[in-house]
Formats: structure tokens, sequence, C-alpha cells
């Protein structure tokens, strides 16, 4: 268990847009009649993403009239999903996976390159683009070390790599996610050994809406023969 | 080894799309609608033929699983919940399927929905899955669109396929936490019985399945139960994803038939130990719940549920975490502790409290730290918690504490000898407090 206390800075009010306020209703809808607690979580995380990726107490209490819950159900459920942020996060939130199967291939030098970089865990940069966190397994074990960038995922960092990837962000470039060496998704290095029999695909024509096979990792590899070559 | 054509997940890696045409092409929903023409009761008969055993950790047979769930509904709805809750450190392989073939996932939810009569399905992903639930969601809105699945589709069953998700909880991957998050609440498990299958979601007749158990249904509805059984060993059946991580050349995630040795999997998919065979200290085979096992014992280990429960471990989900010499075997394991206290939910006190003081106890013994006595006593706390607590978190957080005594006594008591050797600093007076 941890301790999670909400932040002591609060805003006065808290609503849905529009659009969110319709999307939470359709979220509902996908629950049996009284059962809209269930929508709980999604409507939560919305609320989380219009805030910048925080979640203020009136948020809380404006979602539980919403889903007709007595606050306290709010409170308790904040609390409990690590996921909620009960205090403001830099606008690019770094999520450092060190669990064991991480920390095997070097998470402590992507945390130290986080502290050298952003500063202490739960500290936001005075220019409010960058903070950082230590969280439990991201459940990408076989791209470790890993970590979290608001949605998308960076694997196979190196504290180069990931210091490229902050560069990237606070200077406004596209980042490719994914892993940051050339490798395609959670295949080996070097190449899928297995699915390599054609007759497997021989059905399928490309319709193009395959994921470009790892921009990131040219990107990558290309940093890396740069590196090699410095 | 398993040849390319008895793979089931055949866009593992993403090489090739995950739309439902390409999916389609590659073999989903193929003769689904004369599947459903079978009934209720042939296709659990065929599951149960088939030898699969659930693939989120405990390996309950899946088949017998769905024959709890009632065959008249007494007013009550019955429920199919897919756990993509996937949070066990060392496991990503129901990622895989969600990002890359979810066809497979979204058939099977609905194969099974229509063997255990229920209309109505839910996915439960785990929270930091973004991009996997978009694509996850815009797989099941191409199957709405084209027929497959909703009211009065193509394949006769009426089935509405729901995602929901959570929060950063991995107590969520417990089934009935998962119900509860489900309801809108915190993850709490619930006593047992009832059973899901009798009070599951909403009190309503719920079975929980893992999302690999659910993709591999469709292809072996369409294969036959035969082809499943007869890959892998008795008892031990079919193709398993297996993840290999830490110190190997190659980390990846692979397809194999149950039983492979652990030895071929490291060797041939993982690139070999880091620094060679001889390099190797222990491999944890199932995920970070089950105990560690020495290298010794890991040469010519088949990778299933029953030859590693011999060995006091377990295959759990296939995580395989392979740790070389260099590893501060310690200090691996007191990570992992420190992760079961900072996951358990605080609802029993064996777990609440047992998981921080083993941590605490453990992060003494990494430094040497630590009396030899109390070697025996942290074995003994694991006992207390172990089997004394509502869900399994309790032994899942007990076990690895047990393996690694079991098997790494000697390097605490070296460390601890070692500690007593330093020269003691200088005493600095201190007041008391």
């Amino acid at each position: 268990m941890s301790v999670r206390r909400l932040a002591a800075d609060q805003p006065e009010d808290f609503a849905f847009t529009p659009e969110n306020l319709e999307w939470a209703r359709a979220q509902i809808k996908k629950y049996p009649e009284g059962r809209q607690a269930s929508a709980v979580l999604p409507i939560l995380w919305r609320a989380q993403e219009q805030m910048g990726g925080w979640l203020p107490e009136p948020a809380l209490r404006y979602v539980a009239d919403l889903l007709g819950l007595a606050h306290i159900r709010l409170y308790e459920i904040a609390t409990f999903y690590t996921m909620f942020n009960l205090a403001p996060v830099g606008r690019h939130y770094v999520q450092v996976c060190h669990t064991t199967p991480c920390w095997l291939r070097g998470a402590d030098a992507i945390k130290d390159t986080c502290r050298r970089l952003i500063g202490a865990p739960g500290h936001v940069t005075s220019d409010g683009l960058f903070s950082w966190t230590e969280v439990e397994c991201l459940g990408a074990c076989v791209n470790a070390p890993a970590a979290q960038i608001n949605k998308d995922y960076y694997e196979d960092l190196t504290p180069e790599s990931l210091e490229d990837i902050l560069e990237g962000l606070a200077a406004g470039r596209p980042v490719a996610p994914g892993p940051q060496v050339a490798r395609q998704t959670s295949a080996p290095i070097g190449g899928p050994t297995t699915l390599t029999d054609p007759e497997l695909y021989r059905n399928e024509e490309p319709d193009g809406s395959a994921e470009p096979p790892t921009p990131g990792a040219k990107r990558a590899s290309r940093k890396n023969e740069e590196r090699a070559r410095r | 080894m398993l040849k390319d054509k008895d793979r089931i997940f055949k866009n593992l890696y993403g090489l090739h799309s995950w739309r439902l045409k390409a999916a389609r092409a590659r073999g989903a929903w193929d003769g689904t609608k004369a599947m459903v023409e079978r009934g209720h009761e042939a296709i659990i008969e065929e599951v149960k033929a088939s030898g699969l055993r659930g693939r989120g950790g405990a390996g309950f047979p899946t088949g017998l699983k769905w024959s709890f769930m009632p065959t008249k509904s007494d007013g009550r709805p019955s429920y199919l919940v897919v756990n993509a809750d996937e949070s066990e450190p060392g496991t990503c392989k129901d990622r895989d399927i969600m990002r890359h073939d979810p066809q497979l996932l979204v058939e099977g939810a609905f194969l099974a929905s229509f063997a255990m009569r229920a209309h109505v399905s839910y996915i439960y992903i785990r929270g930091e899955f973004i991009r996997e639930r978009e694509i996850l969601q815009a797989a099941i809105d191409e199957a709405y669109d084209a027929k497959l699945i909703g009211k009065n589709n193509v394949n006769g069953w009426d089935f509405d396929l729901y995602l929901s998700h959570g929060a950063g909880a991995y107590i969520c991957g417990e089934e009935t936490a998962l119900l509860e998050s489900l309801e809108g609440k915190k993850g709490l498990p619930r006593l047992k019985p009832p059973f899901p299958a009798n009070v599951g979601l909403y009190g309503a007749p719920t079975t929980v399945n893992n999302v690999e158990t659910i993709a591999v249904v469709p292809d072996i509805l369409r294969r036959g139960a035969t082809w499943f059984a007869s890959l892998g060993r008795p008892n031990n059946t079919g193709t398993k994803l297996f993840c290999l991580s830490g110190h190997v050349n190659t980390p990846c995630n692979v397809e194999e038939e149950m039983g492979i040795g652990l030895r071929e999997l490291i060797d041939h998919y993982g690139g070999g130990v880091r620094g060679g065979w001889d390099n190797l200290l222990a491999v944890i085979p199932g995920g970070s719940s089950v105990p560690c096992i020495p290298a010794s014992e890991c040469l010519d280990l088949p990778m299933d549920f029953d030859s590693l429960k011999a060995l006091k471990t377990g295959l759990g989900t296939a995580g395989v975490i392979v740790m070389d010499k260099s590893t501060d075997i310690i200090r691996a394991i007191a990570r992992l502790s420190y992760f079961y206290k900072h996951e358990s939910c605080g609802q029993c006190t064996p777990c609440r409290e047992g998981t921080g003081w083993m941590w605490r106890v453990l992060e003494r013994m990494a430094k040497g730290e630590a009396d030899k006595g109390e070697i025996d006593m942290l074995l003994d706390v694991s006992y207390q918690v172990e089997g004394h607590t509502i869900c399994a978190l309790g032994d899942a957080a007990a076990w690895p504490v047990q393996g690694l005594i079991r098997h790494f006594r000697h390097v605490i008591e070296e460390r601890i000898d070692a500690r007593a050797l330093e020269p003691i600093a200088p005493s600095v007076p201190v007041a008391a407090e």
C-alpha cells in the first residue's frame, strides 16, 4: 500500500467540457441500468486528462455527482489507484519502471538520468515541462528498461537515448515511442527467429494499416552509430 | 521446436496489420458460425478435450471452469470477463495479443461467451496500456461494423463486448478484485466461496479468463482439440507464449510448445545467457510470484505446469526472468518484496504488515546488516503470510522469499559474515531520544 493524499492547493471548480461529458455518458451506457458506478475509472481518467495529468478535489466531487455516488467513494478510488495523480505533474510525465526485470537491465541508470535532468521524483521543472516518478512493473519486461511518458512506452532505454527523448520532447520535436534500439517490438534484436514462413500470410493483402516497422529503431540505430563514432 | 504452421499468434511482433481484414486473411473469424451451430456443450467438451489450462498463472483447466457456469438462467445474466490486467513482473504477452492480433481475442470472447451462454462480456485492461486499449477498441468497433458481434450478428448469437480499464493496481489482476474494480470500487479481493461462477459481476454468474486463454480458443475449435493436445506433454498441452527477460542476449516474446526445455528456450530464442550458460545464477520461471531456481536445476527442465511444480516453483504466466552471476540475488528479491508491499491492497493483516516487514528485513540482509537467526525468522514469517490471506497476493509475496532462502541461504550468510568483518566505524556519542 502507499500513502496518498490530496494536494494542498486546489482549484475552485471542475466541469467536463461538453465533448468529455458526452463521452462520459456513452461510457455509462456500457453497463446495466443502475450500475453506472462501473464507469468510474474511465471517466476519472478522462477528468485527469482534461486537467493535464492530475485530479483536483473538485473533479472527484464532480465525477461522484455525475455518477450519483457518495463523494467518499471517489476519494477512496482516487487514493487507491496509483495512476491517479493527486498533485500536478509535468506536461511530459515520465514514469520509470523499476521492478526487478527492468532493474536487472539498468533501470537504476535511467532513474539517475531522470534525477539529473528533471530533479527529485515528483518535482515539476520550472518550465512545467517535466516531472518523473518511479512505478511498478509496466508490463514491457522483454523491452527493459522501459518508461512511460504520457500515453506512450519508451523501451530498451539507455541513459543516452532517454536524454535524447527528453531533449526532443522539450524542443517539441516528434519522438518515436517503442524500442529505442534497432528492434521490432518484442521480437529479438536481430530480427524474428519465428513466424518467418511466408505461407502463413499468403492470403494477406497489405492494406497499408500495419505499423511501419520500427520508425524509432532506425533513428535510434543512427544515433547509436553517431555515438560510437564520437 | 514448434513449427510456424502450428503457431496461433501469427502476428506476435506486429510485422503485419492488426486490422480485421488482415486478421481474417490469417484465419480469424473463419467458420465461426459453424462452431456456434455445434452448440454450447460441444464447445465446452472440445476445450476440455484439448487439455487447455488457464494461461493467467494458476493453470486451472479451462473447459472445466466453463462447465461450472449455469446451463439454465435463474433470471440473472451470465458474464464473461476477460482479465487483461497484465501486471505480473516478467510478463508482457497479453500486450502483444491486444496490440498485434486483437481479433483473436474478440473472436475468442465471442466463442467463450457463447459456450457459457453469456450475451455480454467485458475486457478489463490495465490502465497503463493506453495505446493497446486504443487498438483493441478499434478492433472491437471493426468487429461490430462487420456484424461479427453485436445484436443480430452473422454468427447467430447476440453478443456485446465492452472494454473497460483499470488505473494502476496489480491487485486487480486477482479475479474477484477485478470484479470489484469493474463494479467501480477499490480493488479489494472478495472472500470465496461463493465463487464467481455463482456470484460474480453484479452478483451474476461470471467466468474470468486470461487474455491468452481466450485468444487460443478459436484456433482450438478450428483446428480441433486433437491438434492442440498433440502439442506439449500430457496434462500440459498446447502452445504457450513465453517472455524472456533479464540477462539474456536477446530478450523477446515467443510462442513455443509447452514443455520446451528451459535451456533450449534461453539459448535458441534468448540468444543465450549473457556471458554464456556457465554465467547463469538463477531463473524465475513464471513471473515474479513463483520461487526462483538455481542454475543447477535449469539444465534439462521442461517448461510446463507439472515439471515446475515438482521443483516447488511454477509455470505461472511463463514470464522467464533470467539472472546471471553479476546479479545481487538478495537485492533482486528485495525489489520484488517492495513490489508486493506497494501492491498489497491492505485488506488482510498478514499481507499488509507482512509484505512490508519482509521487504525491510531483506533490505537489511542485502547489506549484511542482519543476524543469521533472522533468516529462519524471515522464512517463518513468510509461512505465516502464505495461505492466511483472502487472495493469493500473500502467497505470491511469500514464495519469492522462500525461494531465495531455499536456494541462496549461503549468499545471505556470507554477506552477514562479510559485514561482520568490516571495521566498525568509531562510534559518535548520540543523545538518547
